[in-house]
């Protein structure tokens, strides 16, 4: 019915735009990284050709990653922040998005708008009312010393990893109620009956069937929020703004805005992509399976 | 002996409950619903929208504090004060016209751009389609500080004629919105099928005629999703602007409430973080409304069609 060259034609201005503005960057960080140094100015040099490529602060970068060195405990705090993060996003997103799917009845709409309404107002928007919340005489600190559960008021925003997780958790759990919600939606109501029927009860059905057919949810929840969580600079700038809580994201951060060293911040990029590369693949994986049921 | 227990008077000879008790079993609700999910679930509600609501009404506070409130005044931090307000501190108001130049940039270019590329994606077939359809995935999955880091560094070493400012923002916002758009869009395709413009083709329409008259208009609520969608993630952004800024003279919204946030911040910054919220909800209610208009003979299966559009307005199904 169409002629056989529309669809191609009306792909290429996209696919042009994504090779440009997403590929060709993305060599750019390789051609910093494996650059060189201009040794008067300190700028990167970047080496578009392979053949020519430095493997020196490529490799300086990697053996930091090495335990014990620079960026190890950089590392391994990233991990256990964003960790905890999505153990404490789970704890909290799950029982929600089964509330709001199973139980919830005449107010399941006010709810999934009310879960839903985070997403319209602006992520900045949110971390400045979290610290207000916890300033030195924000309303944390008043209740916890009307309480008189704390006497002196704890220190909230200097460095305290409590703060960085609890932002990471405010922060980025209503991504993760939503597509949780979505997977337990489609959960079919009849083999719940069915395990009800043989003798299960209500703990036993949700935790030999619902619990396993939600798996996949609860993998695709926490890979959409684990990704930006890897990447993120900017929450603990906000809540911490210390060394002390600083991630990955902040070392790329500082290396392109503070220090000198380009080349060190791109190597850096790339050791974070490569070390994202399984939960990017199984995201991408995900997505492209959905798409496919959609089409059948 | 039922008749007894329902009127909660305890049968003489028991010992009364204590509160604690009461109060676990009252939680545990063995008959009905877990009231513990209850309790978690609206606990979550609250703790999640409060504190924004808090920021909303420091906006009105007489005082120049965000944590002490000094009495309501309405207007001092909008147009009131002025030194200080968002209307008359110029780069608050300057962020403000930002925010509002790239995500209506953003609209017009990645909403027809993307539109384009699903339907090419969904319909043609080989492995070019393949590639491309890969290619595609990758900015819905990489963070954003690696697209950040990446477009700074392109600007500045290849494409050296687009210098860090507005032109590289737009350029920024585009790449990450347009994928999205392709997913929604595509989304809408495959529900719709092919049989419409089969029937328009069997009636004697010539191709231009059937995208135009058949495919366009049934394709109109995913572009309107689509336009939401921008606009909010454009509004939202705040990797991509700060790493493709020029300076003061570049920041967005959340780039101003972001460095106040280190600073001492007054509630000028709540105000003009507030106003974005009013627009964004405003924006949505009266997108709710025409989505509905559009998809008003669809709704046959109303709640599938409700899932759909809270699906698409916040994210997308998984």
């Amino acid at each position: 019915m169409y002629p056989k060259w529309l669809w191609p034609v009306f792909a290429v201005p996209g696919v042009l735009w994504l090779i440009l503005l997403f590929l060709v960057p993305f060599y750019a960080v390789i051609g910093v990284a494996f650059g060189g140094v201009d040794p008067i100015f300190m700028n990167a040099v970047p080496n578009w050709n392979p053949a020519d490529w430095q493997f020196d602060s490529m490799l300086t970068t990697l053996g930091g990653f090495l335990p014990g060195n620079q960026y190890w405990a950089v590392l391994l705090r990233t991990t256990v922040y964003v960790a905890l993060a999505l153990a404490g996003s789970l704890l909290l997103g799950y029982p929600v998005a089964y509330y709001i799917s199973r139980h919830a009845k005449r107010t399941k709409g006010i709810l999934l708008a009310l879960v839903v309404l985070p997403f319209w107002v602006s992520y900045m928007m949110r971390m400045l009312a979290w610290v207000n919340l916890f300033s030195p005489n924000g309303f944390v600190n008043k209740f916890l010393l009307w309480t008189h559960i704390v006497n002196t008021p704890p220190d909230w925003l200097n460095g305290n990893p409590a703060s960085v997780v609890l932002g990471l958790i405010y922060g980025y759990i209503p991504y993760l109620i939503l597509p949780l919600l979505a997977a337990l939606d489609r959960i079919d109501r009849s083999i719940l009956e069915a395990a009800r029927d043989l003798g299960a009860n209500p703990a036993e059905a949700f935790y030999h069937v619902t619990l396993p057919l939600s798996k996949p949810g609860i993998l695709g929840a926490s890979v959409i929020i684990a990704l930006p969580m890897f990447g993120d600079y900017y929450t603990p700038n906000i809540v911490s703004g210390s060394p002390r809580t600083s991630m990955l994201g902040n070392q790329i951060d500082i290396f392109f805005h503070g220090g000198p060293q380009p080349s060190v911040g791109a190597a850096l990029t790339l050791i974070l992509s490569a070390f994202l590369a399984v939960l990017m693949a199984y995201y991408m994986v995900t997505i492209a399976k959905a798409q496919k049921e959609l089409q059948a | 002996m039922s008749a007894v227990t329902e009127h909660g008077a305890p049968p003489r000879g028991l010992v009364e409950p204590t509160l604690g008790k009461k109060i676990r079993s009252w939680v545990a609700n063995p008959w009905g619903h877990p009231r513990f999910l209850v309790v978690i679930t609206w606990l979550y509600v609250v703790i999640s929208i409060v504190p924004a609501v808090v920021a909303i009404q420091f906006s009105f506070n007489a005082g120049r504090s965000v944590t002490a409130w000094q009495g309501f005044d309405l207007t001092r931090w909008y147009f009131g004060d002025p030194a200080y307000s968002v209307w008359h501190d110029p780069r608050l108001q300057h962020a403000f016209w930002q925010s509002l130049k790239l995500a209506g940039l953003d609209m017009a270019i990645a909403t027809p751009l993307g539109v384009l590329l699903a339907l090419g994606l969904a319909r043609w077939r080989g492995p070019l389609a393949s590639a491309s359809n890969f290619i595609m995935l990758f900015p819905l999955v990489t963070p954003e500080l690696m697209m950040g880091v990446s477009l700074f560094l392109v600007f500045l070493h290849i494409f050296k004629f687009i210098q860090p400012g507005t032109t590289a923002q737009v350029l920024g916002h585009v790449t990450f919105s347009l994928s999205y758009v392709v997913v929604i869009v595509r989304g809408r395709l495959f529900s719709i099928g092919k049989q419409y413009e089969e029937a328009a083709a069997d009636l004697g329409a010539t191709p231009a005629e059937s995208l135009r008259l058949v495919l366009l208009p049934l394709l109109l609520p995913a572009v309107f999703s689509s336009l939401m969608m921008v606009f909010a993630i454009s509004i939202d952004d705040f990797v991509i602007s700060q790493w493709l800024s020029c300076g003061s003279e570049c920041d967005t919204v959340p780039i101003r409430v972001y460095s106040s946030t280190r600073g001492a911040p007054l509630p000028s910054v709540n105000a003009l973080a507030a106003i974005m919220v009013y627009m964004t909800l405003s924006a949505i209610g009266i997108a709710y409304l025409v989505y509905r208009f559009m998809t008003r003979g669809e709704r046959r299966s109303g709640e599938h069609q409700r899932g759909g559009m809270v699906q698409t307005m916040g994210g997308f199904d998984m």
